[in-house]
């Protein structure tokens, strides 16, 4: 059993790339294994910023032997009539490595064939190895670059690469660089170092100030903090991600604690916490009691040594951050919210659209409509009101425009200075989210709401100018932001049937004359099939079928959460041993009943059949429950029509010569049909 | 006191730095350029670097270039946000294998020994839109302070580039600050006792002035679309270099409008549009022309190899 390394050392890679690169690359190369019937017992895997490593334990020392029998031609295109070997069978040997003397024949399916049994005697690890360069040029990244005169694309530079089986180099190459036994240290503190053996890698880059083991790395980084945080009684909100990342900026981790001065603290948490852990990858700290101190928690990537400077210098680049975000925060605090929200008139939403104040107007507006849409209680109402009324305002902050990413976070900490209910405020921060496509959603109702409504005045707006997403074409994010609304709808499992709100939208918008000279009906079918395809998007991400997801992206009115709901229900059903029966029952109805309904009223007079009556009863009993109920209790109610329909297709002629007759009879289905869509166009329903 | 100590302890005049830096990327075989003199917001925008980094010819320059950002202007008043900085510039093609280490070996020449500091490498991938270039490479952190820009070109006037130029832009007031240790920029040792601040305080205040207040958003807007016509005419005409000082001029007259907060989200797109269009023209002109003339640096390349 051997050991076997490969290192690829390269230009310091991007700290996010790092794990997954080397997680990427001992998949692959396990599988180069098992494909080449070289056996391991495991897979260790190494890395830092500067190298990707794996180490192949308990590796065989050649591939396993392997015995087959390789079918060839027919016996008799092998061997004519007197028993000569035929140009085929001879070139079918050949091909094999073998001679005519080892061809045995066997039957099959009543014909003679050509057999060979080939015995493959494994070739040694040394000999299978080289092919892993494959494995390295085969690694996929997020990003690639050139360097040099090279054609050829890797995440960095790569500069050398061990690859060593026990102590015997594995010759390979890759560009100009020879694989050999010899690694880099750490680049300030290392010095190059050759590799006696493979088992000697972690020891021996130890000795060069180089943690390869990135588990080990982080479990140090951590105990530093934590000792830092003892020290100092501390508690530290050890973040998981800024762990990760820090760990992949470091070879050999010292912790350290710098200071800036007290002063600073009067800046709102949300600031100081962006300025030390998103600008500067500090981890901030608070005292027992939970308030914020005065100090931050770097890692450096070197010893202790000369730590001093290395704090003097942090502690002078967050200063000066700092410093400037306390400039900001006392000129911000100086103006008035109404001082701000008037300042929005100057500002553009877009050229084609108009300014921000008057997005709020209209945001107000749908705000409103969603308000009494969903029920909510007058005293909640107002603030949501309250709020659409400025929630843009800090966008004219000094802090804003200084840290873009605080948008909304400083909404919420002015607009509590201002004295603003707290509901008010959390809603400011709140309308942002969700910022990405499974990002969190708003916590509270008022937000929530007001979130759909920025959202959905975003979507129409653009739309309405005609800056609809095409293909990878979406610079306004309208796809993530009406994602974001089915999200938020189908949390709240409030009804949103895309195409009413928007006529309720543009007729209440024309009442308040907060059209802007915009165009608003002219995309409204592009719009509801925007959101279509969101639904579509949502359920895709579940576990529904695509016949069922086709079946409910077809429905006549894009009702959000009514799909959902239909999705999981003709999900829940879909095994159900008369889910057949049902579908092919009710798709018969929507097949043939009309496309664009006339409200007919069904005249019972015009029966002629016993059917026709028991149909008729039986919908009639359906449709008096059928807005009330829950849509599971409305499949039930449909499935319970199955045998219905079928004796009444049977019995009834839908296309009667007697024009009176055949109006009646489709004006009877027309009607089931309404109540069967709700669960979209079931007639795209697969059953077998 | 160590020889060293002694170096410390004078704290490096600015332009002592810039002759430390000069001295060193000569002798890494790059040629001391002068700062081109057209308006730029960026060393990266001179000829030397954006069309040099063009096409098959070898090429390594090394050369300050003051670059003008008037919206970062503050009228003298902000320790660390200027009109006009300075870049420390080192362009080489194709990339040396070991460019990172002869980077730090620079820093090394400034007196700053990594031994006593934090010097990372981190990610960050350059894109400069308005003229089609696109780069991967780093911030250079020296104890969490953004000293340098360290990127690879890959993508320059909308064309691939092969081989590959590796670009190190020093923020000559950033490093300073740091080595002469000052909080303000403007109180930096340009030389011989000179400060920083009585050289550009009032420059920066009046540019700021000019730039925010009183620049004629009419006039500009013209400036624009005569010197863009300018820019198209020439290439047409064959003239690369003067269509490309134009597409400079119509870069910073823009930057000027952007400045004035005259020019919309979307007229920003369209603005933005126009130049990379002629960025991308004059990069395939230039390409042209040196193809026409048999790309006379190769020849150099060949009797360094000799």
């Amino acid at each position: 059993m051997a050991t076997y390394l490969l290192e690829i050392g390269l230009e310091d890679m991007p700290a996010h790339v790092v794990t997954p690169s080397v997680k990427q690359f001992a998949q692959k190369a396990g599988q180069f294994l098992k494909d080449n019937h070289l056996d391991y017992e495991t897979i260790n895997t190494y890395s830092t910023p500067r190298r990707l490593t794996i180490e192949v334990l308990g590796l065989a020392a050649k591939q396993a032997d392997t015995e087959e029998d390789v079918k060839g031609p027919a016996k008799k295109i092998a061997q004519d009539a007197a028993g000569n070997w035929s140009k085929a069978a001879i070139g079918f040997t050949r091909g094999q490595g073998m001679t005519v003397d080892d061809i045995e024949f066997r039957e099959l399916k009543g014909i003679e064939y050509v057999y060979l049994h080939k015995q493959t005697a494994g070739k040694p690890a040394s000999a299978i190895l080289p092919g892993l360069v494959d494995v390295i040029k085969s690694l996929t990244f997020p990003t690639r670059m050139k360097w040099g005169s090279y054609d050829f694309e890797y995440i960095r530079p790569i500069h050398w690469l061990v690859s060593l089986l026990d102590d015997q180099v594995v010759p390979m190459q890759l560009l100009d660089i020879k694989a050999g036994r010899r690694t880099e240290g750490h680049r300030f503190l290392g010095h190059p170092v050759d590799l006696k053996q493979a088992s000697d890698y972690v020891e021996a880059l130890r000795g060069e100030k180089v943690l390869v083991d990135a588990d080990e790395r982080k479990a140090l980084i951590k105990a530093q903090i934590e000792k830092i945080a003892t020290d100092n009684q501390w508690q530290i909100d050890l973040d998981q991600d800024l762990l990760e990342e820090v760990n992949n900026l470091v070879e050999w981790p010292t912790a350290f604690a710098g200071r800036f001065d007290e002063k600073y603290l009067e800046i709102p948490e949300a600031v100081l916490i962006t300025s030390m852990k998103d600008n500067q990858r500090y981890f901030y700290a608070r005292d027992q009691a939970g308030k914020m101190v005065n100090a931050f928690i770097g890692v450096r990537n070197g010893n202790a040594d000369h730590l001093d400077n290395v704090i003097r210098g942090n502690v002078k680049v967050l200063t000066a951050r700092l410093e400037d975000a306390a400039f900001f925060y006392a000129e911000d605090r100086k103006k008035t919210i109404a001082q701000f929200v008037d300042r929005l008139k100057t500002v553009s939403f877009h050229d084609k659209i108009g300014s921000m104040t008057e997005k709020m107007a209209r945001v107000k507006t749908i705000a409103g409509l969603l308000a009494d849409h969903v029920g909510l209680a007058d005293a909640d109402k107002q603030k949501l009101l309250r709020a659409a009324s400025i929630y843009k305002f800090d966008l004219v902050s000094a802090m804003v425009g200084e840290f873009a990413e605080l948008q909304g976070v400083m909404g919420e900490v002015y607009a509590t200075l201002a004295g603003e209910d707290p509901a008010v405020a959390q809603a400011i921060r709140e309308h942002y989210e969700p910022i990405s496509a499974d990002g969190a959603l708003p916590q509270s109702t008022i937000g929530t709401l007001l979130a759909i409504a920025d959202k959905f005045d975003s979507v129409m707006s653009f739309f309405a100018v005609d800056l609809i997403p095409t293909g990878s074409n979406d610079p306004y994010a309208l796809r993530r932001q009406a994602y974001g609304i089915v999200r938020m709808v189908a949390a709240q499992h409030w009804q949103f049937d895309v195409s009413a709100l928007q006529k309720q939208v543009v007729a209440q918008l024309t009442q308040n004359d907060q059209l802007a000279g915009l165009d608003w009906g002219k995309n409204q079918a592009a719009v509801a099939d925007f959101f279509r395809d969101r639904v579509g998007q949502f359920l895709g991400t579940g576990k529904i079928r695509h016949d069922i997801l086709d079946a409910v992206q077809n429905a006549p009115t894009v009702d959000v959460t009514g799909m959902i709901d239909a999705a999981k229900i003709l999900t829940a059903h879909q095994d159900d041993p008369d889910f057949k029966a049902t579908m092919e029952a009710l798709g018969r109805v929507l097949r043939i009943a009309d496309k664009d309904p006339q409200n007919v009223a069904v005249n019972v007079a015009l029966f002629e059949n016993s059917t026709e009556k028991a149909l008729h009863d039986a919908v009639s009993t359906v449709k008096a429950d059928f807005d009330a109920q829950p849509s599971e209790a409305n499949y039930q109610a449909l499935r319970g029509l199955t045998a219905v329909i079928t004796d009444y297709f049977t019995e009834t002629m839908i296309m009667a010569d007697d024009k009176q007759v055949r109006t009646n009879r489709l004006a009877e289905l027309t009607g089931l049909a309404s109540l069967i869509q709700q669960f979209g166009d079931i007639t795209a329903v697969i059953v077998k | 006191m160590t020889r060293k100590e002694e170096a410390m302890s004078k704290k490096m005049s600015v332009q002592k730095m810039i002759q430390t830096l000069q001295n060193f990327w000569a002798d890494k075989g790059c040629m001391l350029m002068q700062a081109y003199d057209t308006e730029k917001g960026a060393g990266t925008m001179s000829p030397y670097t954006f069309l040099r980094a063009i096409g098959p010819e070898p090429w390594a320059a090394a050369y300050v270039e003051p670059s003008r950002r008037p919206a970062d202007g503050r009228y003298g008043e902000n320790p660390n946000r200027l009109y006009q900085h300075h870049q420390f510039q080192v362009v080489m093609k194709p990339s040396p294998e070991n460019i990172q280490d002869y980077y730090l070996d620079s820093l090394r020449a400034l007196n700053i020994d990594p031994l006593e500091h934090d010097i990372r490498f981190v990610e960050d991938n350059w894109e400069n839109p308005s003229m089609g270039c696109a780069g991967v490479g780093w911030e250079v952190w020296l104890d969490g302070m953004e000293v340098s820009q360290f990127t690879y070109f890959q993508v320059v006037g909308g064309l691939e580039v092969s081989p590959v130029t590796s670009e190190i832009t020093y923020g000559v007031e950033r490093l300073a600050s740091y080595i002469q240790d000052v909080n303000s920029v403007f109180d930096l040792e340009w030389g011989d006792g000179v400060l920083y601040g009585d050289i550009f305080k009032e420059p920066e205040y009046e540019h700021s002035k000019y730039s925010f207040e009183e620049s004629d958003q009419d006039m500009l807007l013209k400036f624009f679309d005569a010197y863009e016509k300018e820019a198209w005419r020439l290439m047409d005409l064959g003239l690369v270099h003067p269509a490309y000082d134009y597409i400079l001029k119509c870069s910073h007259t823009f930057n000027l409008l952007d400045a004035r907060g005259v020019v919309s989200v979307t007229e920003r797109a369209g603005y933005l549009s126009r130049i990379r269009k002629m960025a991308h023209k004059v990069a395939r002109a230039f390409v042209e022309e040196r193809k026409k003339l048999g790309f006379p640096l190769l020849k150099h390349q060949v009797e360094e190899a000799d």
